[in-house]
């Protein structure tokens, strides 16, 4: 442990990160008109320098513990990091909407207030600095779901967002309170070893990990989602769906390897009930749903499924296999989301029905294509990156001897192959009701372009590139021995 | 010799730009990038073969193997991973050879032949594909490389095959070739999975101990991959998608069905041959069997068909009968002691290469001319067509075993390792030597000389090819002529070491006998107008006239076994069970899934307060778990 000033240094992912805050809301403050034009670029270039400054992966222990830094960390915060700046890229129609586009200081700045939430949330060496990361995750998070808060569906899904949210951490903090009371402190490190074989501990946990389920959209801590996917703008969807639950699957993981990896035969029949629950009813409510924005919720809650299985093995392969995971979800979800948004920005921001898809392939071939190979991707059919993520997580989870609860998610990749082949099925094959005509051909100009293009190219390739998961692996080998 | 990487890259980079953009191309554009690449592809290959054997010689006498390239693709535990690399030594080197020859000059004679065709870049896509695969075929370093190259050249040769795909024959005959080698590559492919079983490796060259220990499962294992080698090569009774494969392009037939693809299954014994001596002698006099029957039977066909690409056809058949034989009379490593046969086999494989290729472009040339494959729209050709006549000629000595043409000299190795192996052997396989001279003297009678269907020939009279196509003919017939006098053994041998090729009097003296006795049969009953013996022979034996010119009905049989048998006894049931027990599952789970989501929607009320209870429920939930297990 290094306690001189430079020492902070190493703090550097949060530091830049609050750096491009203070910027900008300081140049929303002061552009004036310039911001109309400059202010989106500017946060994207500051975010991709943001994703490369956190590759620099070092080991480091701050403030007496309340801070623990680890490479495989950083390479999750860059991970998270790249995944905000796909969001920013895809949300440069919204925020020039007439409605929004004074707003759009205040998106990024939340946004981004958020992201610095969760690296607090995964780096945290301290239960309270963990819960403040989280709700440092949690209120701004209301607020952007809220930003249109002059429709009803937005300001009724921050609400409702709050609501939910504020009760998930009152639950969470009762279970760290009971975790003091058993252990008496709340150094992760020192909790690890003090923890005895008492009810009062493990009630804590369940309590625990029932906070974080909320955050991950777990069954039957999920009925929040839909509602709130639907109502908030598509862009803080896609955010939500994506990063904030990515997050939370990461530090449940780190925590529970570390600091409750001696329950694990407890919390491991808990975890796989969870998992299979919320696979199941994820994809069964799929199943019913006609709204894009509700279908992708519940299709999210399954895939959260997913991640969790991969929580669960609490072995290196597990956890390497969960940001794996999340890698490819980002890209294929945020492609998804992209081309709902784009295509909701050209219906003059009113959300869509799977029956608006009808013909969308005569109109706009290539979009529909790349939305193809997305959902192609989210349901894991080969060669598409997202056939590879699921392959690990599943090899990781046999590996680790969860026999059944495999079985259960490879009985349901089939159903979600189902809904989403729905869409694409909608997009292809059917024709639109008499009377109504097809989407009209477009081109997506701008960032979302870019945000696209970038996320067809992961989707086709990252799967491919052994080379990620082989890294992937070896910092958290590091991790875990660490 | 790093540069052998571009000798694969280039066709398939050619293919990519085909496939990719030659619908965009004029056709003379995409024949123009097909040949050049391939042109130099042949002129790395030729380099690379005159590096590599002037290469000087190991303390033990023979070339060290080399690997220029080589990556781990998949690895599965320490010792047992799935390469892709380039393998250099005398048998790949000289399969380089051989493809790339035979494949440029077909690229070259395509320019004529299917001029004006509809799909021509799709044609020069497809041979640029096939050439790629064939190449990563030879070089593999492993079992498995050579499986995944072995697969893709049977996709393309299906593609190429069914190039005219209007043309129902053609779909059928890609279809057949494609079903029945890759029924033989399902013992290949299991084959191969024994061999990494026992022997914890695909590599081609084994560990010693490893190979003791496996047994009898070596046997076993070569045995099906042989099957697979047997599919490829068409031998009997996997021969029967060859001769339809006629159907395809001419050029496409010299090369693929000559030349190149139909000897993968020699390459491949060739290829494990040292597994073979030193542990698994049976399955290779098995060979011995498989070669001389198909060789037998092949000939036996090829003497009544008429259709001048069918008695090819078969005469190819029964000519890699000849090398497989030849592989398969080999009892030792050491040429000089009975491993004469690898080096004749190999010889053979390459000068049958080169006048079958000829063969079957002299074929296209005539076929050009006349369009027809029958041969009773031709006789009387060698007016018309000098230059094809004469190469056509030429081609046939070399495949009869006259003297000084390459043939001779390959097939005279043979039969020396024959006779060397055993007696019995030996004088049937001289005896199968003397049919071919027969056969292809007839089919030659029967083209350039004989009875001239005069009628036809004055309403469209034929006439020579353009020089693009003639001059591949005269490129190989210039090979046929002088590949007799190359010392082959100093390239190629069983065990590497220098091998001197030295003519075994008596065995030559009774081949060359065999062979001219069997063309002054043939002259005699096909050269004139009139053709009374043959007539009389036909009306003779008439049955057995019937049964040659239906292939002994094989085909007949294989029908009978697949729909009479497979289709019946084992199909319909499955179909049965398939359609009513597993469809019937299915569609229960999905309407029980759907059910089951209309059950449970009513938790998403839409209510706040409710989400609240159903997370107690939750806690609860998550809570008994920990704390009851």
């Amino acid at each position: 442990m290094n306690n001189n000033i430079f020492a902070v240094l190493s703090l550097h992912a949060e530091l830049w990160l609050m750096m491009v805050i203070l910027v900008v809301l300081l140049a929303d403050l002061f552009m004036g008109s310039l911001r109309k034009c400059w202010l989106h670029p500017l946060v994207c270039v500051l975010m991709a320098a943001q994703v490369i400054i956190n590759l620099t992966p070092d080991t480091r222990m701050l403030f007496g513990g309340m801070y623990i830094n680890t490479p495989f960390m950083s390479i999750v915060k860059s991970v998270l990091s790249a995944g905000t700046l796909l969001v920013f890229l895809q949300s440069d129609r919204w925020l020039s909407r007439p409605d929004t586009h004074f707003k759009r200081g205040e998106f990024y700045v939340l946004t981004l207030c958020t992201l610095l939430g969760m690296f607090f949330m995964l780096t945290a060496g301290h239960f309270l600095l963990f819960y403040l990361g989280l709700e440092l995750a949690s209120i701004p998070m209301a607020c952007i779901v809220a930003l249109d808060k002059y429709r009803h569906d937005s300001a009724e899904a921050g609400a409702k967002f709050i609501l939910s949210s504020m009760f998930s951490s009152a639950f969470l903090l009762y279970g760290l309170s009971f975790l003091y009371g058993s252990c008496g402190t709340l150094y992760m490190a020192d909790v690890s070893g003090l923890l005895s074989d008492s009810a009062m501990a493990k009630f804590a946990l369940a309590l625990f990990i029932a906070g974080i389920a909320f955050k991950m959209s777990l069954v039957p801590f999920h009925l929040w989602t839909a509602d709130v996917y639907q109502g908030a703008p598509t862009t803080v969807t896609a955010y939500l769906s994506v990063i904030s639950k990515g997050a939370a699957a990461v530090a449940l993981a780190g925590i529970l390897y570390h600091v409750f990896g001696a329950y694990v035969s407890d919390w491991g029949y808990a975890l796989s009930a969870l998992v299979m629950l919320t696979i199941t009813v994820g994809n069964l409510m799929a199943l019913l749903q006609n709204d894009m924005k509700r279908f992708m919720a519940f299709s999210s809650i399954s895939q959260a499924g997913y991640l969790l299985l991969g929580v669960m093995t609490n072995s290196p392969q597990g956890i390497a296999s969960v940001v794996f995971y999340l890698i490819i979800y980002i890209v294929a979800n945020i492609g998804v989301f992209s081309v709902i948004g784009a295509l909701e920005e050209e219906n003059g921001g009113n959300a869509l029905q799977r029956e608006d898809y009808r013909g969308l392939y005569r109109t706009n071939p290539r979009l529909a294509f790349f939305m193809t190979l997305c959902l192609f991707s989210l349901a894991g059919i080969p060669p598409f990156a997202g056939f590879f993520s699921k392959f690990f997580i599943f090899s990781a989870a046999a590996g680790a001897g969860w026999w059944i609860t495999v079985f259960v998610a490879l009985v349901n990749t089939v159903v979600s192959l189902y809904y989403y082949l729905m869409v694409v099925k909608a997009m292809y094959i059917e024709t639109p009701d008499e009377g109504k005509s097809p989407l009209p051909a477009f081109r997506v100009g701008g960032t979302s372009r870019i945000c696209m293009w970038l996320c067809f190219a992961g989707v086709c390739v990252l799967g491919l590139l052994s080379v990620i998961y082989e890294g992937l692996f070896h910092w958290a080998t590091g991790f875990c021995a660490g | 010799m790093e540069y052998t990487l571009y000798i694969l890259l280039l066709p398939a980079l050619s293919f990519l730009l085909l496939a990719l953009a030659g619908m965009k191309m004029g056709h003379r554009t995409a024949g123009l990038i097909g040949t050049l690449s391939l042109a130099i592809v042949a002129v790395l290959s030729w380099w690379a073969a005159a590096e590599y054997f002037t290469m000087p010689r190991q303390a033990d006498g023979t070339l060290a193997a080399l690997r220029p390239y080589n990556v781990e693709w998949l690895p599965f535990t320490d010792t047992l991973h799935i390469d892709m690399g380039i393998l250099v030594d005398p048998l790949s080197v000289l399969m380089l050879v051989v493809v790339s020859t035979v494949s440029l000059m077909v690229h070259i004679y395509s320019f004529g032949y299917m001029k004006g065709e509809r799909g021509f870049q799709r044609y020069y896509a497809f041979l640029s594909l096939f050439t790629f695969a064939m190449l990563g075929l030879v070089v593999a370093t492993n079992i498995f490389q050579m499986y995944v190259f072995w697969e893709l050249v049977g996709v393309s040769s299906y593609l190429l095959i069914g190039f005219y795909y209007t043309k129902p024959e053609a779909i059928a005959a890609s279809k057949k070739a494609f079903i029945v080698t890759r029924f033989a590559d399902l013992g290949f492919l299991i084959g191969i999975l024994i061999y990494g079983y026992v022997l914890g490796t695909y590599d081609f060259s084994p560990s010693e101990q490893s190979l003791m220990q496996g047994g009898l499962m070596m046997p076993a294992a070569l045995g099906l991959m042989f099957v697979g080698g047997a599919g490829k090569s068409a031998m009997f009774p996997l021969h029967i998608w060859l001769p339809d494969a006629m159907e395809g392009p001419t050029p496409v037939s010299a090369l693929i069905h000559a030349a190149t693809m139909v000897v993968a299954g020699v390459y491949q014994v060739a290829r494990l041959f040292p597994i073979y001596i030193g542990f698994a002698p049976q399955t290779l006099h098995m060979i011995v069997a498989v070669g001389a029957f198909t060789a037998f039977y092949a000939a036996t066909v090829a003497c009544v068909q008429t259709d001048i690409k069918r008695v090819l056809a078969f005469s190819t058949i029964s000519q890699i009968g000849f090398m497989m034989v030849a592989l398969g009379v080999c009892t030792s490593a050491d040429p000089h002691e009975g491993g004469l046969g690898y080096m004749a086999s190999m010889y053979h494989l390459f000068t049958h290469a080169m006048f079958k290729a000829l063969l079957f472009l002299g074929a296209g040339s005539i076929i050009h001319a006349v369009h027809s494959n029958e041969m009773s729209t031709m006789g009387g050709l060698h007016k018309y067509m000098p230059v094809t006549h004469i190469t056509f000629l030429i081609a046939c000595l070399a495949i009869a075993g006259i003297p000084p043409f390459s043939g001779f000299f390959s097939k005279d190795e043979i039969l020396a390792a024959c006779f060397r192996y055993s007696d019995v052997v030996g004088w049937v396989m001289t005896v199968i030597a003397g049919m071919t001279a027969f056969y292809m003297f007839r089919l030659y009678y029967g083209i350039f000389w004989g009875k001239e269907n005069k009628a036809l020939h004055e309403a469209h009279r034929p006439h020579e090819s353009p020089f693009v196509m003639t001059f591949p003919l005269l490129f190989l017939a210039l090979v046929t002529c002088v590949a007799g006098f190359i010392p082959f053994g100093h390239f190629v041998s069983s065990d590497g070491t220098i091998y001197d090729i030295h003519i075994e009097p008596s065995v030559a003296a009774v081949s060359i006998i065999v062979a001219v006795v069997a063309i002054l049969l043939a002259t005699g009953m096909y050269f004139r107008e009139r053709q009374p013996v043959a007539v009389m022979l036909q009306r003779r034996f008439p049955r057995l006239h019937e049964a040659a010119y239906r292939r002994f009905y094989m085909d007949e049989v294989w029908l009978f076994v697949t729909k009479r048998i497979i289709f019946r006894w084992v199909s319909r049931p499955l179909a049965w069970f398939d359609r009513h027990v597993i469809d019937q599952f299915f569609n229960f789970t999905a309407w029980g899934a759907n059910a089951t989501a209309e059950e449970i929607q009513p938790m998403q009320s839409g209510n706040i307060q409710s989400y609240t209870i159903w997370f107690f429920v939750g806690i609860i939930g998550i809570a008994l778990f920990m704390l009851a297990f």
